[in-house]
């Protein structure tokens, strides 16, 4: 059966506190922190941050405390303007990228944990293994039968370009599957909108020529009609992209060759 | 742990070329739902009384029989379509998701004829 509560050595305890001294301007950050190397349980720690003294964002916060509160805190991040997806996490209850998401959105402590329901590698690092996988499965690259121009690209028009335009804004940030609690209990086997995005992306490329092989591919019942259209993934997404109607759209096109 | 490469767990057993008869059927027979439903509640209303009598009389009457008959098939359908999908989502335990599966297909054709059963008797004026 699918599990509701965490496994017993997943169960999270009370952390550490540690308190900012001689600050005015004060926030508190709750975050998860697991070591497998400890054997102990995931803890949530909270930390003090003067935000006299640090950036408007989440992963500026996150970073101060690295550097002046607390080194052993781990956490992905690289680019700290939202196009490398590396900092997704969950925030206040919805994923979404450290670096774009301001402090003051939260109200109250800005509770801070990895990206539901996937392997902790350690602290805020999810295993995202098999959502690469997952990706590489829906052979995102362009497939075609016509030989190319032999003196330019393969053109496209402006309304075609248009298409893919959105769904190839993706940065593979995971906010979105991990969102979604179809993903939740059947990662396994349900692709999940970031997969079904790409997927998709390829679908309406008017360059493609393996449409057909594509949806055959896609055509299971878990791995695309998993989707419930719960549409968490598009809540969720930091880049205001809607991998829901793209699921939505794909099924469209599977009904669509049948009549 | 297995050493299978990420990627070919993914591929697993392949896809099934499946799921859209049953992701369309499921809303077709939504929407027959939506239109057998209104006219079953409307006529429920329209009923002089809900006494034994007036029932059977609406039952017997061939287009009502008919419908009712339509109404219990798209329901026990839709139902079985609903259902199975539920169970797919939550057991994952190999041997009781196809139980459960096969149980439910069951008692759905079960209850479906056995209502068909019931309205035929009533319109057929057995």
């Amino acid at each position: 059966m699918a599990e509701f509560r965490l496994p017993k050595n997943s169960r999270i305890r009370k952390g550490k506190h540690f308190p900012a001294e001689g600050a005015t301007n004060v926030r508190r950050f709750a975050v998860y922190r697991y070591d497998p190397d400890s054997g102990e349980n995931p803890r949530v720690d909270t930390y003090e941050v003067d935000t006299d003294n640090c950036g408007p964002m989440v992963l500026d916060a996150l970073i101060k405390i690295k550097n002046e509160i607390d080194p052993t805190l781990t956490f992905r991040r690289s680019c700290r303007e939202g196009i490398c997806g590396s900092c997704a996490m969950n925030i206040d209850g919805g994923n979404t990228l450290a670096c774009t998401r301001s402090i003051d959105d939260t109200r109250g402590d800005v509770k801070i944990y990895p990206l539901p329901h996937m392997p902790v590698v350690k602290d805020l690092v999810p295993d995202l293994t098999n959502f690469y996988a997952q990706y590489a499965s829906i052979k995102p690259w362009l497939q075609t039968r016509t030989p190319p121009p032999p003196d330019r690209e393969r053109l496209q028009s402006k309304e075609d370009q248009e298409l893919i335009n959105e769904p190839s804004a993706c940065i593979l940030c995971a906010c979105c599957s991990t969102s979604c609690p179809s993903y939740w209990w059947n990662s396994d086997r349900y692709l999940g909108p970031a997969a079904l995005l790409a997927a998709y992306r390829w679908l309406v490329d008017t360059r493609d020529e393996a449409t057909g092989e594509r949806l055959d591919e896609l055509e299971d019942p878990f791995r695309l009609y998993r989707c419930h259209t719960i549409m968490n993934c598009t809540q969720a997404c930091p880049k205001d992209l809607n991998p829901a109607q793209a699921i939505a759209e794909t099924k469209k096109m599977l009904v669509a060759r049948r009549y | 742990m297995s050493l299978r490469a990420p990627l070919g767990r993914v591929l697993g057993l392949g896809t099934a070329k499946d799921g859209t008869d049953h992701w369309w059927g499921q809303r077709v027979s939504g929407v027959a739902l939506v239109l057998l439903g209104l006219w079953f509640v409307a006529s429920l209303l329209a009923l002089p009384s809900l006494q034994h009598y007036d029932v059977v009389e609406f039952i017997g009457r061939p287009i009502n029989t008919v419908l009712l008959a339509l109404l219990s098939l798209t329901v026990a359908y839709h139902s079985y379509l609903g259902v199975q999908v539920v169970i797919e989502d939550y057991v994952h335990s190999h041997g009781l998701k196809i139980t459960s599966l096969v149980l439910s297909r069951f008692v759905h054709v079960f209850v479906a004829f056995l209502s068909i059963y019931a309205i035929l008797r009533i319109g057929l004026g057995a």
